[in-house]
């Protein structure tokens, strides 16, 4: 409980995905023009990643892990599979999003109606398939704990996207430089929040 | 004239500066930023990623005809997967320790936004010959803007060029120090846009109001 926990606080703070790693960052600068949207597709990426990182660590540990087919009998013992990853994570990832993208037009047209633009686009965000190929890498113990840094990589673009929408909404009153406006102003503010959170970097848990 | 035609010129030097897919069409920047805190590891991502876009292009532009619309996304995700582990798989054998570097940012050109776009955008609606010029074009446009961070990066940061020295000692024994803070992640940052504003500042055309 006490290492989920510290999984879950770290992956929004100290790895943020967009601080720390710059995932996500297509959409983050694409996207981040007023806070409504950027709440809508925070809110879509989180629950993408909650769902999609469970799923892809019962894959990763029961199917392509060397040595994970143990469980269909000795001779499948030795099989590694885990060149196989990519294309089955991604898959997995287009597959839920197409899911999800029908589930909620039929049962809540209202909020597909917000989303619906967002939704299929997911599949290409950087942070969705991140979040499963650093699962891999992390190596983590169980379930439960692959969820909670599912969760907190979720909250913490969430959190990136929707301050990096609010400043971006105040800059209309501010004169910026002919070349720097639009895209260039954007990275210098990313940079900004960046070494903003750098100071979360000690948190010890 | 040649080999090419002055289109398909257009469609491969392109890419390179006017219409340069980071800086000016804002895609791929999530790998541009975070593999470039040296010169090397920043090549053979410029490299892989010209290599995965081209041929992914090809393909896409081969099948262009028999894609159904509704599913193109999931066709194109399965395509640049299967090239992606080709590479990934080749860089683990001839060039491990790069390899370790790029850590899971090789597995992530498949979300890489410049072959999603190039894809969408170009591949769907031409024929193969001229998205191979195209893949080129833009997996060059990339990698020079990686290079020219990795360049100054590395320089400003270790103070070396793909891992030799380059700033002499007797600038250290006067008091010249490294600056670690360009090896950190938002330094990336700041240097993108540096160079969108040279970039932006040369092209009017460019600029956003």
């Amino acid at each position: 409980m006490e290492q989920m926990l510290n999984i879950f606080i770290r992956s929004i703070f100290v790895d943020n995905m967009v601080f720390a790693y710059y995932l996500g960052m297509c959409s983050f600068l694409a996207v981040s023009k007023n806070v409504k949207t950027a709440l809508g597709l925070g809110t879509a990426v989180t629950f993408i990643l909650v769902c999609t990182l469970p799923i892809n660590y019962i894959l990763e540990n029961y199917v392509l892990k060397e040595g994970a087919l143990a469980w269909l009998g000795e001779d499948y013992a030795d099989i590694n599979l885990s060149f196989l990853s990519f294309i089955i994570f991604i898959a997995v990832i287009a597959s839920f999003t197409q899911l999800v993208e029908m589930i909620v037009e039929r049962f809540a047209p209202a909020l597909y109606a917000s989303l619906g633009i967002f939704l299929p686009l997911i599949a290409v965000n950087c942070a969705i398939l991140g979040g499963s190929l650093f699962m891999q890498q992390k190596d983590f113990p169980n379930v439960g704990i692959a969820t909670a840094y599912g969760l907190g990589s979720g909250i913490g673009w969430l959190l990136a996207i929707v301050g990096m929408a609010a400043i971006r909404e105040k800059l209309a009153y501010s004169d910026i430089p002919k070349p720097l406006r639009g895209l260039g102003i954007t990275f210098i503010l990313t940079g900004l929040m960046g070494i903003g959170f750098m100071c979360f970097s000690g948190l010890k848990i | 004239m040649g080999l090419l035609t002055s289109k398909q010129k257009e469609i491969l030097l392109g890419p390179l500066s006017k219409n340069n897919p980071v800086v000016v069409q804002m895609l791929g920047i999530c790998s541009a930023l975070a593999v470039t805190s040296k010169l090397e590891p920043a090549i053979v991502m410029g490299i892989s990623v010209t290599v995965v876009v081209a041929f992914a292009n090809v393909i896409i532009s081969l099948l262009r005809n028999t894609i159904p619309n509704r599913i193109r996304i999931i066709v194109q995700l399965v395509v640049a997967a299967a090239l992606v582990t080709i590479v990934s798989e080749v860089l683990k054998a001839f060039a491990f320790e790069v390899n370790k570097q790029l850590s899971v940012f090789v597995g992530l050109i498949i979300t890489n936004c410049i072959l999603m776009g190039r894809l969408e955008a170009f591949a769907l609606a031409n024929r193969p010959w001229d998205s191979f010029l195209d893949g080129i074009g833009n997996g060059l446009g990339y990698g020079i803007i990686l290079v020219l961070i990795g360049f100054f990066r590395e320089l400003f940061g270790s103070g070396s060029l793909l891992g030799i020295k380059v700033v002499p000692q007797v600038f250290y024994d006067w008091g010249y120090v490294d600056n670690g803070l360009v090896i950190l992640p938002p330094m990336a940052l700041f240097i993108v846009a540096t160079i969108i504003w040279v970039h932006r500042s040369r092209n009017k055309e460019l600029q956003e109001n």
